[in-house]
């Protein structure tokens, strides 16, 4: 069956020359980066030199840079890093779980959370930022880039906030990397998550950037690798691998590959708005990732859709992967405002730069479809089926 | 292959749902694996008594899902868990909860079937491309040329007859609705699961309510009022005779069923059986053994399958609770959705809030709820 793939927020393709850059460190090249040997010197040149590449993607250092798992483990240092009892954070309703979650325990362990609202785009008010802050704020973390909507924050306005107050400012970017320009200093954050499997790059590799003279607890203790900031021997092919994706990434910004992503995000959005009634785009009037949208069907089970599409030959989702099988709908729909019926019609469409013209015509040619035959058979679409008395009625 | 269809098949992850599925796939259908999500087993964990962890190896359990994957997975086919969690507590967990409070004995795998399997799943399944839906239910359907209408059946495994829990069907679901195992007997059916190489081919059959652990009604009544605030009802009362003598207090009628002997705190001469529940005035009736046994009933809320509504009175064999071997009745309309059923023979603890079903031989006519 003819598939495509429009659900690179749950995760990319590598990218094949990120493989061909990797293989060697998976053979031939296989080395401890500790080693003093020349295994090792090997191992630990193409570390560094990995290092260097995540660096100039965000333009800062390559000593500012800690490889981590991935993402997850990124926000989790970030803030288990910095925080201590009795310190307070300043974090947004519509966080990746990883934050989230995080900051749930954080308050468990004594820390102070303030949750923010979002507007009905999703967006951050700059200025809720600025009233949330106590004297104990010892972080803000507000997220880059929403990996279900695509809306972009104000982070730099929230920066200079974090700034003038001299607080901490951690971003999750990891659904920004290689859709927009990261450039940390611009930015004005004290750190940012970044993860691979995102942007081309292999799972299981993702970097941290600290800024200099940021003091970070460890969250695994062992040897002193990434400068005692995090314990454990460097997933060499890994690595190299989100080296290679990051310069590839940064390299998309000038070769016309981000240009060409979101002119078919944009055909395939139009398509769906010409052709389907009863549909909105949720946060389509807000800045955005050029990869991914985000629309609501009206009288559609999510769900439904994701699955009848599937069958089809189409991947798209209904939001975060890990909400999946899931009953609550998604947190970051619902705090924008979107009632829990319309948060569970919603589907997520998100682009990769290996998508063509011909994938986005694919689409096209399902989705008013299943849409049509979704709602034929609804209950709530005009009435269509009628229900059952029920047991106690 | 010609007649081949995309059928969907409600997995539970347990012997019978997989078997299904194997043969569908061999018959060179295109199928779809399909498990409803109805309820969280980690929900009541730590209250009034309900286990810290979760109880493993029962409907919605991981372990259950886990089983309906890896099938799935052996068989090359999609699988989609699709969650029914809110519909679930509104239409099965609440009204359980409710009908005990009220002094009735309820049968969630009734309300299931109509209002999550039947509905809901069945809607999931045409809306994702397919036109039926298979389950591993022991029972027959089949479309009746003479009377133009679908019939539901007693399976070829007698022993395993589901047909009582499956009275509510309408002609729209039983015409959407495969049971491959119609034919089968279970042995078969565990043998046909070996040869299809799932390694599940041995796994016992689920007994208990899935959303029930140990089978411990009265403690997950008071678990789930525990956790929605609200106040334990206090439905104590009185044990009375059927002459109306008080003999005892008792500490709430969700804590019997009609015909139970044990637990009753009372010491006389003879046994003493509960006879009724008296909702409204929190009584329970109790009484010797023979007084439990009774030739009438009145049902409602009724489902006709073979016909179309009952016209005059009709002779049947009636069953009153999933282990009772239906019995001669002559059924007639006794008001608005509502028949009385007469037994030939006095019937023992007919039980309010469980289903009357009635058969033609193998034919389910219809049902309806004891009232």
């Amino acid at each position: 069956m003819h598939r495509v793939y429009l659900d690179n927020n749950a995760t990319t393709p590598l990218l094949p020359e990120v493989f061909e850059a990797m293989r060697p460190y998976f053979f031939e090249r296989f080395g401890n980066a500790s080693s003093i040997h020349q295994q090792g010197q090997q191992a630990r040149a193409a570390v560094d030199q990995a290092r260097e590449q995540v660096a100039e993607l965000l333009n800062c250092r390559p000593a500012e840079i800690v490889f981590t798992s991935g993402g997850t483990e990124g926000d989790n240092l970030a803030l288990f890093g910095l925080m201590k009892p009795g310190d307070h954070v300043i974090t947004s309703a519509v966080e990746h779980h990883a934050v989230l979650n995080a900051c749930k325990r954080l308050e468990e362990m004594g820390c102070a959370v303030t949750y923010l609202p979002v507007d009905g785009r999703a967006l951050v008010d700059p200025d809720d930022v600025r009233r949330a802050l106590r004297p104990e704020t010892k972080l803000i973390s507000i997220i880059l880039a929403n990996n279900e909507t695509g809306v972009l924050q104000p982070i730099r306005e929230i920066a200079k906030i974090a700034a003038e107050a001299d607080v901490y400012f951690h971003t999750d970017a990891v659904q920004a990397a290689g859709k927009v320009p990261l450039d940390v200093k611009e930015i004005g954050c004290d750190l940012l998550t970044l993860t691979g499997h995102k942007m081309h790059g292999p799972i299981g590799a993702g970097a941290l950037y600290v800024r200099k003279g940021t003091l970070l607890q460890p969250l695994l203790y062992g040897g002193r690798h990434e400068r005692s900031r995090r314990a454990g021997t460097e997933n060499l092919p890994g690595i190299v691998g989100l080296g290679k994706a990051a310069e590839i990434a940064r390299e998309g910004f000038s070769d016309g590959s981000v240009e060409r992503m979101a002119a078919l995000r944009d055909l395939l959005e139009r398509g769906i708005v010409e052709s389907v009634e009863q549909i909105g785009v949720n946060s389509g009037d807000a800045p955005r990732v050029p990869n991914t949208t985000n629309i609501y069907f009206d009288c559609i089970e999510g769900e439904a859709m994701v699955i009848a599409l599937d069958l089809k030959g189409l991947s798209v989702s209904t939001g975060a992967a890990c909400s999946s099988g899931a009953i609550e709908p998604s947190h970051v729909l619902t705090a924008m405002g979107l009632s829990a019926d319309r948060a569970r019609a919603s589907i997520r469409f998100s682009l990769g730069k290996q998508n063509t013209a011909d994938d986005v015509e694919f689409a096209l040619s399902l989705v008013p479809e299943v849409v049509t035959r979704l709602r034929e058979i609804s209950p709530v679409w005009k009435g269509a089926v009628s229900r059952q008395p029920s047991a106690l009625s | 292959m010609p007649n081949s269809k995309t059928i969907a098949v409600a997995m539970s992850g347990g012997v019978d749902s997989s078997t299904v599925a194997a043969m569908l796939c061999e018959q060179g259908h295109k199928v779809v694996g399909l498990t409803m999500q109805l309820w969280n087993q980690r929900r009541l964990a730590g209250h009034q008594g309900m286990p810290d962890e979760p109880v493993q190896g029962r409907c919605c359990s991981l372990d259950d899902v886990y089983d309906a994957r890896r099938v799935s997975e052996t068989l090359g086919i999609p699988y989609y868990v699709v969650n029914q969690e809110e519909r679930f507590e509104q239409d099965v967990v609440r009204p359980f909860v409710q009908e005990y409070l009220s002094g009735r004995t309820p049968i969630p795998c009734s309300l299931c079937n109509n209002h999550l399997k039947f509905d809901q799943l069945l809607i999931t399944a045409r809306q994702i491309g397919a036109e039926l839906l298979a389950t591993g239910h022991y029972a027959r359907n089949e479309f009746d040329e003479r009377t133009g209408r679908w019939v539901l059946k007693r399976p070829a495994d007698r022993a395993k007859d589901q047909t009582y829990f499956l009275f509510g069907l309408t002609q729209e679901q039983l015409s959407r609705t495969l049971f491959p195992l119609g034919e089968m007997r279970k042995p078969e059916v565990r043998e046909e699961a070996k040869r299809a190489g799932l390694r599940l081919f041995s796994k016992p059959d689920s007994q208990e309510i899935c959303f029930v652990p140990g089978g411990d009604y009265k403690m997950f009544l008071d678990a789930y009022l525990e956790e929605q605030g609200e106040e334990v009802l206090d439905t104590a009362g009185e044990l009375v005779t059927t002459s109306g003598e008080v003999v005892g207090t008792h500490n709430g009628i969700h804590n019997f069923t009609v015909g139970q002997r044990k637990g009753l705190g009372v010491a006389t001469g003879s046994p003493l059986y509960v006879l009724e529940i008296r909702g409204d005035k929190r009584q329970v009736v109790v009484g010797r053994g023979d007084e439990l046994y009774s030739r009438t009933l009145r049902a409602k809320r009724l489902n006709w399958i073979a016909v179309d509504d009952l016209r005059e009175p009709m002779r049947a064999q009636a069953k009153i609770r999933h282990r009772h071997e239906a019995a001669e009745a002559v059924v007639e309309e006794s008001g608005e959705d509502e028949v009385l059923v007469t037994f030939d023979a006095p019937q023992r603890a007919i039980t309010p809030g469980q289903a009357v079903v009635f058969y033609d031989g193998d034919v389910v006519v219809g049902g309806g709820w004891i009232t």
